[in-house]
């Protein structure tokens, strides 16, 4: 019967008319949508959020109230100060190195170079790989006997060096940092790649005729049009490092000696090792806010003019 | 973002799914028909061998279904935890005993099997169940027993003169001396998990203090005693000496480059291990062959001064304890695990060391044959710490001793966290 009715419309269009919204049937579409949002993502937060409040070991149903105990206790553990630390210097190395290295292999990829499609999916394949993946391949490239780090430090001159960037509670988290690139900078390179793809070559040319060398062409067109990219793709890496586990958990279990540990690892082993739930919960709930507060600031102060839509006036208008 | 949020989602949505189909797997169990069951032997020799007795069961049971699920020891404790946060135990599941059960018991999460037990317990070795006994209630049917001590290499020993087995603790860090002077990795350690490592410190405080300092800090919740600081001294002392292999904080136990490997492929003359050392060496080794005669054991060596004694056991064994929503026919299975003929087939396998009277003589394994004599002359018993005591004390004891062996903290901030973590509980 609706479509009967709908069928002129479609085929008059003079004029866009207001027609009364079908309220029942978007309720009917959306609840089931709705219901599975509540329960698979609101739902845990705010369970989580209510068991922070309780000293509990996971067994049966809360009973022992201690109401910002579990959060007082976190600010004071240094184990949880340590995960912020290591979390910032990850931020701060993606930023720093991985970035920028996959912004200069996008550039690179988008030279006329020979076999270029070939490096492109080299680059990505990494990306494809799940992190457990990635992090048993490792164990196995940083094993200290039959790996091939090992192999190629010695192949070089340098020993056994392979051996113990695992094992060295100093060396750790750079090796962690290594992983993490190679599975990511792909994903990046690929971002920018396309980034740069879609700036209109005529401001490139405008460039080369007024004289301008390639840096100040990279430095005042690719750059600043490439901002958007950039600033989310900061955005991502930023996440995904508060956030990280698989490969923490399988490359190193966040050892030795905590060295390597996050997060989320060390709410894994409150959880799970040792049935803190209650404080558990309340180190998923500073993940959480860590990652709230920093997604609506950015999105506040960093993203703005790209939310707004400034991004189309400099791409030119049409 | 939203690749991360819909991978995110389509993990629930598995989850989601996981948990329904769980659902059904639990309503078909409790109608009797089908029995989940959760064990750790996840290599040969007893892989095979749980499977074939599982399907001799289920032929004499018509209707009945046993449904393995093996899982290696971290893989099997995660999983079990989560399930019985989530109130589902498995029907039938491998257990260390200890503070471990006694919370899954509190929660009301696994069956009192004292009176079906008491059935068969006449058949089993004195102390058989004792870890699996909480206030006179016992929680777990007891299968294979064990103690931890020195697994070695007789032809590395060799090579570095070491003629005969160390007595004391002077005199096996002088056998490392010995090794590390012959160019021989004195002993293998996976220091990756932190379980292999505690075993040193826990033996120490054992030798040191006795099995009453041990039952002393159980009571106390406290672990200040000067001997538990003293286990800690010694323990730096092997530390300082360089004894692991290279590499060893991030090794694994049974990885391919872990302990075991290590020690089966002959590049270590030692590990501390418990019976089951052997059949991991051979499973994880180059060839899957192991050291074959070149294999030894001795116990851990006494203290000088320590009121412990070197005939004092550390270790443990396994049981299987019951899932709260088991269908009568697990416990019927573990009656059957029970039963004689069964036990000596586990034992001709040399995978484990049965706690079945009758069944002692069909160990032949000249590896098992030693722990098991040994164990027979025992005058004490102490379970591994990390399973005697609440699962948050045992792994403040795992991740203090792994500050311990990487020089990363003192043998008294040893003692202070773990006392500590057991005030909290």
């Amino acid at each position: 019967m609706i479509i009967v009715e709908r069928r002129p419309a479609v085929i008059v269009r003079p004029h866009r008319r207001r027609r009364r919204r079908p309220w029942p049937t978007i309720a009917l579409f959306l609840a089931p949508a709705l219901a599975l949002f509540a329960l698979l993502v609101l739902a845990p937060i705010v369970v989580a959020a209510y068991a922070s409040f309780f000293e509990w070991n996971g067994f049966g149903v809360p009973t022992q109230f201690v109401g910002i105990d579990n959060f007082r206790r976190l600010l004071a553990d240094e184990v949880f100060a340590g995960d912020l630390r290591r979390t910032l210097l990850l931020v701060g190395l993606s930023i720093g190195v991985q970035l920028p290295v996959s912004l200069a292999l996008a550039m690179l990829l988008n030279q006329p170079l020979r076999g270029r499609r070939a490096y492109r999916m080299v680059f990505f394949a990494p990306y494809v790989l799940s992190e457990v993946v990635t992090a048993v391949l490792f164990t196995m490239i940083f094993s200290p006997n039959q790996g091939l780090a090992n192999h190629v430090t010695k192949l070089i001159g340098l020993g056994d060096l392979g051996a113990t960037w695992l094992a060295d509670t100093d060396t750790v988290i750079y090796s962690l940092f290594l992983v993490i690139s190679w599975k990511y900078f792909g994903f990046h390179t690929l971002l920018y790649l396309a980034a740069r793809q879609s700036i209109p070559h005529e401001l490139h040319d405008a460039a080369a005729t007024d004289g301008a060398s390639a840096w100040q062409a990279f430095r005042h067109i690719t750059l600043p049009l490439l901002g958007p990219t950039i600033r989310i793709s900061v955005f991502l890496s930023v996440l995904g490092t508060v956030q990280l586990f698989d490969m923490v958990w399988v490359l190193t279990g966040g050892g030795p000696i905590r060295s390597s540990e996050t997060l989320a690892v060390t709410m894994f082993q409150e959880g799970f090792k040792r049935f803190h739930v209650g404080y558990a919960s309340a180190i998923s709930m500073a993940i959480f806010l860590i990652s709230l507060v920093f997604g609506l600031l950015y999105q506040r102060f960093v993203l703005r003019r790209d939310l707004e839509g400034a991004v189309t006036t400099m791409g030119g208008h049409r | 973002m939203r690749i991360s949020r819909r991978s995110l989602l389509g993990l629930a949505g598995a989850g989601a799914a996981g948990l329904a189909l769980g659902a059904c797997g639990a309503e078909s169990g409790s109608t009797g028909r089908t029995i989940r069951w959760w064990h750790i032997a996840n290599t040969d020799p007893m892989l095979p061998a749980w499977a074939d007795m599982a399907r001799r069961f289920e032929a004499g049971h018509p209707g009945v279904k046993i449904e393995i699920t093996p899982l290696e020891n971290e893989a099997f404790k995660t999983k079990l935890t989560t399930n019985i946060q989530a109130g589902d135990p498995p029907d039938i599941f491998h257990t260390w005993g200890g503070g471990v059960l006694a919370q899954q018991a509190e929660a009301g999460m696994i069956k009192d099997l004292t009176a079906d037990v008491g059935g068969w317990r006449d058949q089993l070795i004195p102390t058989a169940l004792d870890s699996y006994t909480i206030e006179d209630k016992v929680y777990a049917s007891a299968v294979d027993t064990g103690m931890v001590g020195f697994w070695f290499n007789k032809e590395l020993f060799g090579r570095a003169g070491v003629t005969a087995a160390p007595q004391t603790w002077a005199a096996l860090l002088d056998v490392v001396r010995k090794l590390r002077a012959a160019d021989v990795t004195p002993i293998a350690l996976a220091g990756k998990e932190k379980w292999p490592g505690h075993y040193y410190w826990s033996y120490l405080a054992l030798r040191i203090g006795g099995l009453d300092l041990m039952r002393q800090a159980a009571a106390d919740r406290s672990f200040a005693a000067p001997e538990f600081v003293t286990a800690g001294t010694r323990l730096a002392e092997l530390v300082a000496l360089q004894p692991f292999q290279t590499g060893f904080l991030a090794a694994g136990y049974s990885t391919a480059d872990g302990q075991a490997a290590t020690m089966g492929n002959g590049k270590a003359a030692m590990e501390l291990m418990g019976q089951w050392a052997p059949t991991v060496q051979n499973d994880s080794s180059a060839g899957r062959k192991g050291l074959g005669d070149k294999l030894g054991f001795f116990p851990f060596p006494a203290v000088d001064g320590g009121l412990g004694r070197i005939t004092d056991a550390f270790g443990g064994g396994g049981g299987f304890a019951v899932g709260r929503n088991a269908p009568p026919e697990a416990v019927e299975f573990l009656r059957f695990i029970a039963q004689p003929d069964n036990a000596r087939i586990e034992a001709k396998t040399a995978g484990v060391l049965p706690v079945v009277k009758a069944a002692q003589d069909a160990v032949t394994d000249p590896n098992l044959r030693s722990v098991a004599d040994i164990l027979a002359t025992s005058t004490g018993f102490q379970l591994y710490l990390d399973q005697a005591f609440p699962p948050a004390v045992g792994q403040q004891v795992n991740d203090s001793v792994a500050e311990l062996l990487a020089g990363k903290s003192s043998p008294e901030d040893v003692a202070e966290a773990i006392t500590a973590a057991a005030k909290q509980g």
